[in-house]
């Protein structure tokens, strides 16, 4: 392949962001539709690829190698059946956001605009970097924009949250930046391909795995280091909520599970109780958290923690089901997840009040929007025939496997994830119409509507035909497990030989 | 007379600051012309020295002076640095009615110091050039005499500075009476790993540099007097000595004393892990720019100093390009300083920044990005130099001064988010004067992009740099 098809889809919101910056009206909509367009340009484009891509290789693809940092790292990208799933739902994700921006934010609309293009190319760049230094890149670059993001169009206490996402993020990710400069010195190299092959060595796994953990950790985000989430969740405009929860949270599981099962098998092994543990924590305590929540908005940022709890868990039971699950939870959540922010949104915009009691009633006044909440909220629950069944059935299936303890206390937190949104959905949809404002209150317009239908959309077809995603991962993640279990055989007598 | 030939730079800027004082004196209302051509001087010194081949590796006068590419690389450094002072302070200085002819020749006469601090191989030598730079700072520090703040900024720098060319001294005389000679290559010979009495005189040298630099725990001038100078004397203080004395820095501790290594490196690892955490803790409460300014770049001379720690070329090397980046991103820094004004007057405290993102979109951007890049985070030219930094530090296993480091990143990071802040949350107020010179626009521009583009050929200064082999 000549054509450098991942570094055009990495620059080409770039380059759209640049044509907006140049151009030199600042409110009106033509920056949107310059936007939309080359954030659609882009969808197609990774579309396009997909039907490149080759599901039955088990290797990278599509790899472009060039000098960078010259004799030292070379700015390395390259996609398997993980990988390519993830870009297509962030460019999937990106045009909608775009599309819901002209209710939100009134000023500034150009540099908004800007902002999420930006986070656009570099979040593609993550799913697609093969060498760490390139992956931290554009893993700790995403922190401008969205800082900015928060910060700037947030609600009212946006300055303490953006602080807030900043610090904790960088402060994981710095350890990460040590534990990346150690492995070159170590193993010489940085390039994802050829530690696959060369291995690290079993003396400094566990070290190098609790400094890679420490950044992925915050980002996921794992129990107790999630408080940032809520903060962040609750002030961003929805464009940024959308953002963050649908593909910034993917960028720590798809991290788990390219490095830390890929490059550190032993320690991973060594770790799964720590992970176990702090996943059943947070898909148990963050449920019972947003049982309590009257904020919308917060509520579903807690049930993003509980999702995300699922996928860590399936990640680290290392079992086929485990891991193709965890990445259908997360392609899953971040339909879900996104749609269910643009449904706040939605309200948001007609009434500005997130508070749950404002509301009641809905479905008598809005009926189309009632009948897509209810698509996505038992999408969120889980309910066979969406995405989010197939995505928890499948961690669920693969913790069985591992631990039966484990898997009993993580199928509790589905009860208790259909607790708290079937009881969302009734507080804000059903029961009596109190609020008079609420009599005047429109139901969706177009672009939202196409929006959440687009979401939906998704959401249901990929429920009754996971096929589509699972043969895509199949081969990479059997490849993955494969070599983490031979990596297992060849080390462990020798670890038990020392010991 | 061959060895002439070599130090033709220095000679020439010599020959300009007497023929500049001759000119300012004898023609009337001359201090316009005086600090053009001051410019023009400089920048044909930088000629002359690219003019010396490369990989030029000579000592002259009996080897107490030394041409080599770190010298040239340094100097090119310094008279650089020290024209875009020149060329952005104009306007600053005219407002505050200091635009006088000695302005630019004491800048030249500090320039011309640190040349020699930077060639020199023998302590003697060192310590003219360092006196001669120091002289001409503390006049600069006081440039503005009508102000009170800036008189004291200047006393202080001197009482301060001279105590600590005292210990310098004293180090000196220590080392001679050790070694039997100033000359670097020869006490290098002369030395036994095993004698400890040297280290005294390693000591004091140390001490006496650090103050230079505004190490912590020599610090205590540093915010003082950046806060009272004239700002264009703050921009030139925070950048240009500094060159100087790290190139000192690395000569003093790398070729006479790098058997002693045992002993003076922890004595660098203190000193920079204490700088980049002070720097970055003390700076958090700060409302005043130019003060905060001071205690972000002890904090960076904190991880220039960890790249000297290291103890091999690639250390050096990184340190070099530490500095080389955050001058430029201090220039930049600068330059958004020196364009805040409004109704004659410029504004220096954090506050006046706010919300100037409505009404300066430009200049807001630019600012945004340098302190990002500050702040070292990716993928702007700061992140670079950081990571060159520890990736040295690391190889050499050094964990625990990487992992500090970096953690004192996450703190550093606070406060220039702070100003972000101002700049971008907060409410707008009055717009500031946007007649801005074209020197400042163009300093802010190249900055700006510098730092911006910086990881599209991140390789190109690592190149030049690794050219500078000491050891």
């Amino acid at each position: 392949m000549d054509f450098p098809i991942l570094s055009s889809l990495i620059l080409l919101p770039t380059i759209g962001a640049l044509f907006l910056l140049f151009s030199k009206d600042k409110e009106s909509n033509t920056g949107k539709y310059v936007a939309l367009f080359t954030s659609s340009v882009n969808f197609f484009v990774s579309i396009y690829l997909w039907f490149l891509f080759d599901p039955t290789i088990s290797n990278f693809q599509f790899i472009e190698d060039r000098e960078w940092l010259i004799g030292f790292i070379n700015y390395k990208v390259g996609i398997d059946g993980i990988s390519i799933l993830f870009i297509i739902l962030t460019t999937f994700i990106t045009p909608l956001c775009i599309i819901s921006v002209n209710n939100i934010i009134k000023n500034r609309l150009r540099d908004f605009l800007i902002a999420i293009l930006i986070m656009e190319s570099l979040m593609i760049g993550v799913f697609c970097s093969l060498d760490l230094v390139v992956f931290y890149l554009f893993f700790e670059a995403g922190l401008i924009p969205m800082f900015l993001i928060i910060g700037i169009w947030g609600g009212s206490r946006r300055v303490y949250s953006a602080f807030k996402f900043f610090l904790y993020t960088l402060l994981g990710s710095v350890l990460m930046l040590v534990a990346i400069i150690s492995i070159y010195w170590i193993s010489g190299t940085t390039d994802v391909e050829q530690l696959y092959d060369l291995g690290i060595n079993s003396k400094y796994q566990n070290l190098l795995w609790l400094a890679f953990f420490s950044s992925f950790a915050v980002k996921t985000p794992m129990w107790p280091v999630h408080t940032w989430l809520p903060d962040a969740h609750v002030e961003a405009p929805t464009a940024g909520s959308v953002l963050l929860a649908a593909i910034l949270l993917k960028m720590a599981g798809y991290g788990f599970i390219r490095f830390s099962i890929g490059l550190f098998p032993l320690a991973s092994e060594v770790f799964t109780p720590l992970i176990y543990i702090l996943s059943l924590i947070a898909i148990i305590y963050t449920s019972l958290v947003a049982l309590m929540q009257d904020d919308m908005k917060k509520l579903i940022a807690y049930s993003s923690v509980a999702h995300m709890g699922y996928v860590t868990l399936g990640i680290f039971t290392n079992t086929q089901q485990g891991i193709e699950g965890s990445i259908i939870q997360m392609i899953s959540h971040g339909f879900v997840s996104a749609a269910l922010f643009f449904c706040v949104g939605v309200l948001y915009d007609r009434m500005h009040s997130r508070l749950i009691i404002t509301y009641g009633g809905l479905v008598s006044v809005m009926p189309k929007y009632s009948i897509l909440f209810m698509v996505f909220t038992l999408a969120a629950l889980g309910l066979p025939g969406t995405t989010g069944f197939i995505g928890e059935f499948l961690v669920l299936l693969g913790a069985f496997k591992d631990n039966f303890l484990v898997a009993v206390i993580a199928s509790l937190g589905v009860i208790l994830g259909a607790a708290y949104m079937l009881w969302l959905y009734r507080r804000v949809i059903f029961g009596k119409l109190i609020n008079n404002n609420l009599l005047k209150i429109k139901d969706l317009n177009n672009s939202e509507k196409f929006i959440l239908w687009s979401l939906a959309f998704p959401v249901l077809f990929l429920g009754f035909y996971p096929e589509l995603l699972s043969n895509t991962i199949e081969i990479s993640v059997n490849n993955l497990i494969d070599m983490y279990e031979s990596n297992l055989s060849m080390y462990m007598p020798e670890v038990q030989k020392n010991e | 007379m061959n060895n002439l030939n070599f130090i033709l730079p220095e000679i020439f800027i010599s020959l300009t600051i007497m023929f500049l004082l001759v000119l300012g004196v004898f023609k009337k209302k001359s201090s316009s012309l005086v600090h053009y051509l001051s410019m023009g001087f400089l920048l044909i010194t930088g000629i002359l020295i690219l003019n010396n081949p490369l990989d030029l590796n000579t000592t002259l006068f009996n080897g107490s002076y030394i041409i080599d590419n770190l010298s040239s690389f340094m100097k090119i450094l310094t008279i650089l640095a020290g024209s875009i002072v020149l060329s952005i302070s104009r306007k600053y200085l005219k407002l505050y009615k200091i635009f006088l002819i000695e302005y630019p020749i004491l800048i030249l006469c500090s320039i011309l110091g640190m040349m020699v601090m930077i060639s020199s191989n023998d302590l003697m030598v060192f310590y003219i050039g360092l006196e001669l730079q120091s002289l001409a700072l503390y006049v600069l520090a006081s440039f503005n005499r009508e102000e009170l703040k800036s008189s004291e900024s200047g006393v202080k720098y001197f009482v301060l500075s001279a105590l600590s060319s005292g210990l310098l001294l004293y180090g000196c005389s220590l080392i001679y009476g050790f070694s039997g000679s100033t000359n670097f290559n020869i006490i290098s010979d002369s030395i036994n790993p095993d004698n400890y009495t040297l280290t005294f005189g390693i000591v004091f040298i140390l001490v006496g540099l650090a103050f230079k630099i505004s190490a912590v725990p020599f610090h205590m001038w540093a915010p003082d007097v950046y806060e009272g100078s004239p700002t264009s004397v703050t921009l030139f203080f925070s950048i240009v000595p500094k060159v100087a004395a790290l190139t000192v820095f690395i000569r003093f501790l790398y070729v006479p004393f790098i058997n002693l290594i045992d002993q003076w490196q922890t004595i660098i690892i203190f000193i920079s892990i204490a700088s980049m955490i002070f720097g970055a803790v003390a700076a958090i409460g700060q409302k005043n720019l130019k003060r905060l300014v001071a205690y972000s770049s002890i904090s960076h001379i904190g991880y220039t100093l960890a790249g000297l720690a290291v103890g091999n070329n690639e250390g050096i090397q990184s340190s070099i390009v530490y500095i080389s980046i955050y001058i430029v991103m201090n220039l930049g820094l600068f330059t958004c300083l020196l364009m805040m004004k409004r109704n004659d007057q410029y504004f220096e405290t954090i506050n006046d920044l706010s919300g100037i993102s409505k009404n300066h979109p430009i200049l807001s951007i630019s600012l945004l990005f340098i302190l990002f890049s500050l702040a070292g985070i990716p993928p702007l030219a700061g992140f670079f130099a950081k990571f060159y930094v520890f990736k040295s530090v690391i190889e050499e296993s050094m964990y625990f001064l990487a992992i500090v480091g970096l953690l004192s990143t996450v703190i550093a990071s606070f406060y220039y988010l702070r100003i972000i802040k101002v700049m971008y949350f907060d409410q707008e107020k009055e717009k500031y004067d946007t007649d801005h010179s074209i020197s400042l626009k163009l300093s802010l521009t190249f900055s700006t992009l510098l730092i911006l583009l910086y990881f599209i050929f991140p390789s190109k200064l690592v190149e030049i740099v690794s050219r500078i082999n000491i050891i």
